[in-house]
């Protein structure tokens, strides 16, 4: 079901706020307002468009050099709030797959995995230090994301290593779908049902309909 | 060794390590809000089958209208939705807690009100402030929509096990102060990214003489610290709340219960990764000024300067906060006009803060020009406020009196329609004031109860103490 993940190659869009909340980043809106004209338009829909629909020429990505983005460095604290999974699809629906922040929201962070967008947890001074190298100059060079090597190549050739707990990075390379793999552990769930069960009887066979 | 109490129930309930910080975790109690009612559409798909049913239960929260035409009648309130999770509680064979029975409500008051939320167990819902229920001393977690479909195929969460942080709560509270003021005024303290990752557990002298309703509201905004789990020591307050509840345990079953639970607080000698004190007693009232749950002060004080905050980026956010708040640095948040009050959500609706709120209503009426909602957390509440005469307060003062349901908190009710206006300006008793929250353009005071029936009273941002006084 997710998408997989190995390699990534393009501008990164600088976005600094801190706790951003999934719901800015995808914004609720009513069934009645129908489908987004183009689906990437979902991500930061409320700060990119105004209230007719028109593009807010400052806001980030609507900057020529950044409507090509396919990495995103982000503040503190990013997609924190909701559960909304639609945050990490308006991500990918963008074409952005990688978030770079200090910190991201726990649940976003899970989400992430899911839907094939890598999330790159770097020390504070290096993600302000990426955000200006992918601000200055005259056009984005080109980040680079080697899930296979851990690396993270910034345009001026400096190096990060991106660390992730292997379950995590297998699933990204290989798009493996959770389920699948969980129902693989079947019999495992029993037994751990079954002791619990017996030890504590009073939690588990509880009346049904 | 020792062990804080989340890490006891934790440890409890790994069904398999997966390397990395990551665990298969198995979920005792798992709550389904009907808006994911397709969940089980795809479980079907994949020809998977609903693992537990005894452990599921669904409920009717999100879509379902609070003030709407002939709401009398449950047919009213029901919609594809809730039409949809119980097409499928029927034909799995799990509690469905329907518009049209006794016991619909928000989904972590009707898992506290039916005893489906206990001290240690574990309890997973796709609803962010599932941490509400951590309170009971349990451990419960949220996750994206698409995760539901793995907990009814398999019973279990991948969880990464987070870092641990105490938050004690030291000092009695003054009068006027309630659990929602300690609540803001942590976040205050402690900062939106504050508890980011963190399994918190409150404790503290404040929090062990705090009643169960008011530790529902403190576990309830643990997320807007950016904590993933949120928990207190369950104790005879805990106990004396859940006995005789429909599904805790009964009989010989309780009195084992008890004995296990009572082991499960935090060992005296075990060490918190975090561990922060916080003096509540000269905490006032609070009021938000931005778009965070941290952009707290206190009711009788003034905006802060974003000129005065040296850190760029948080200069950045607080000017964001006034920009949409159309308030201004160094201004008293006293007195300004507001044309809203919603009372209501599962951080603020059970029957303590109906019945905080309808004392400051009491033989008043809400500002003209004003609004003012009332949404009780559950159809229980919602009778038992009627039975002890506090709906009349309620409606005579002005007030609509709605049905349960997530209302607008999220402005996602009855198909989207039950939100603010934008540029109308509220206070509520909700646990987000991100723009938006409520609808589109509107802007968004949190608060308690109590202050939430003093700003309608005045028309206005109010100290509830200048007005009982």
């Amino acid at each position: 079901m997710a998408e997989s993940f190995a390699t990534l190659t393009g501008p990164a869009a600088p976005y600094l706020e801190e706790n951003v909340a999934t719901n800015v980043i995808s914004v609720q809106r009513p069934h009645s307002a129908g489908p987004y004209k183009d689906p990437g338009d979902e991500l930061f829909f409320g700060l990119r468009f105004d209230e007719d629909g028109r593009e807010i020429p400052d806001f980030v990505l609507n900057r020529p050099r950044y409507r090509d983005a396919k990495f995103l460095i982000a503040g503190a604290n990013f997609g924190c709030a909701s559960s909304r999974e639609a945050a990490v699809t308006a991500l990918s629906a963008f074409g952005i797959r990688c978030v770079i922040a200090p910190s991201v929201g726990d649940i976003f962070f899970n989400n992430c995995f899911k839907f094939g967008v890598l999330p790159v947890l770097l020390p504070e001074a290096d993600v302000l230090a990426l955000a200006e190298e992918a601000s200055s100059g005259g056009k984005s060079g080109d980040f680079i994301a080697d899930l296979n090597e851990n690396s993270l190549t910034a345009p001026s050739g400096q190096t990060f290593e991106i660390s992730l707990p292997e379950f995590r990075r297998t699933q990204l390379l290989e798009g493996l779908d959770e389920i699948a793999l969980t129902m693989r552990s079947a019999d495992d769930i029993a037994a751990f049902h079954r002791a619990a069960a017996d030890e504590r009887p009073y939690l588990y066979g509880l009346e049904r309909p | 060794m020792a062990k804080t109490l989340f890490e006891k129930i934790w440890d409890r309930h790994v069904v398999a390590d997966l390397g990395g910080g990551f665990a298969l975790v198995f979920v005792d109690r798992h709550v389904v809000p009907e808006i994911s009612c397709e969940r089980f559409s795809e479980l079907e798909a994949r020809g998977l089958a609903l693992r537990h049913p005894e452990l599921t239960f669904g409920v009717s929260d999100h879509t379902v209208p609070a003030l709407w035409a002939a709401l009398e009648n449950p047919d009213d309130r029901s919609n594809e939705f809730s039409r949809g999770m119980k097409a499928a509680s029927l034909k799995h064979g799990f509690h469905h807690f329907d518009v049209d029975g006794p016991d619909q409500g928000i989904s972590h008051i009707v898992a506290a009100e039916q005893g489906i939320a206990l001290p240690g167990t574990t309890l997973a819902c796709v609803d962010s402030h599932v941490c509400t229920v951590g309170a009971l001393g349990g451990i419960s977690w949220a996750f994206g929509g698409s995760e539901i479909v793995h907990v009814l195929a398999t019973q279990t969460s991948i969880l990464r096990k987070p870092k641990t942080m105490r938050i004690s709560l030291e000092g009695a509270p003054a009068p006027g102060v309630t659990p929602k003021d300690l609540t803001l005024y942590t976040i205050g303290r402690v900062g939106a990214a504050g508890g980011l990752g963190c399994a918190v557990e409150f404790a503290g002298e404040a929090v062990r003489s705090m009643p169960m309703e008011g530790r529902f509201t403190l576990c309830n905004m643990a997320v807007e610290l950016g904590a993933s789990f949120a928990v207190i020591a369950p104790d005879a307050t805990t106990f004396d709340y859940l006995k005789g509840r429909r599904f805790a345990p009964k009989k010989a079953g309780w009195d084992a219960a008890i004995a296990d639970w009572r082991a499960l607080a935090s060992d005296p000698e075990a060490a918190f990764d975090r561990d922060v004190a916080i003096d509540v007693s000269n905490a006032a009232p609070q009021i938000t000024w931005g778009i965070s749950p941290q952009d707290t002060i206190p009711i009788d004080g003034v905006v802060p300067d974003p000129e005065e905050e040296p850190d760029i980026q948080k200069r950045r956010a607080m000017q964001a906060g006034l920009d949409h708040t159309g308030l201004r640095p160094r201004q008293k948040i006293e007195g300004t006009k507001i044309d809203f009050v919603f009372i209501g959500s599962c951080t603020n609706n059970r029957i303590s803060d109906l019945r905080e709120a309808a004392d400051v209503l009491r033989g008043r009426r809400i500002a003209e020009g004003v609004t003012g909602w009332v949404v009780p957390g559950s159809l229980r509440i919602r009778a038992q406020a009627e039975e002890e005469g506090l709906a009349r307060i309620f409606t005579d003062a002005g007030f609509n009196w709605g049905f349960p349901g997530c209302s607008m908190c999220g402005g996602q009710g009855n198909g989207f329609t039950e939100r603010i206006k934008p540029g109308l300006r509220a206070v509520s008793t909700i646990n987000r004031n991100l723009p938006g929250r409520q609808g589109p353009g509107s802007i968004t005071h949190l608060a308690s109860p109590p202050m939430a029936a003093a700003a309608a009273v005045a028309g206005s941002i109010a100290d509830v103490r200048k007005l009982e006084g």
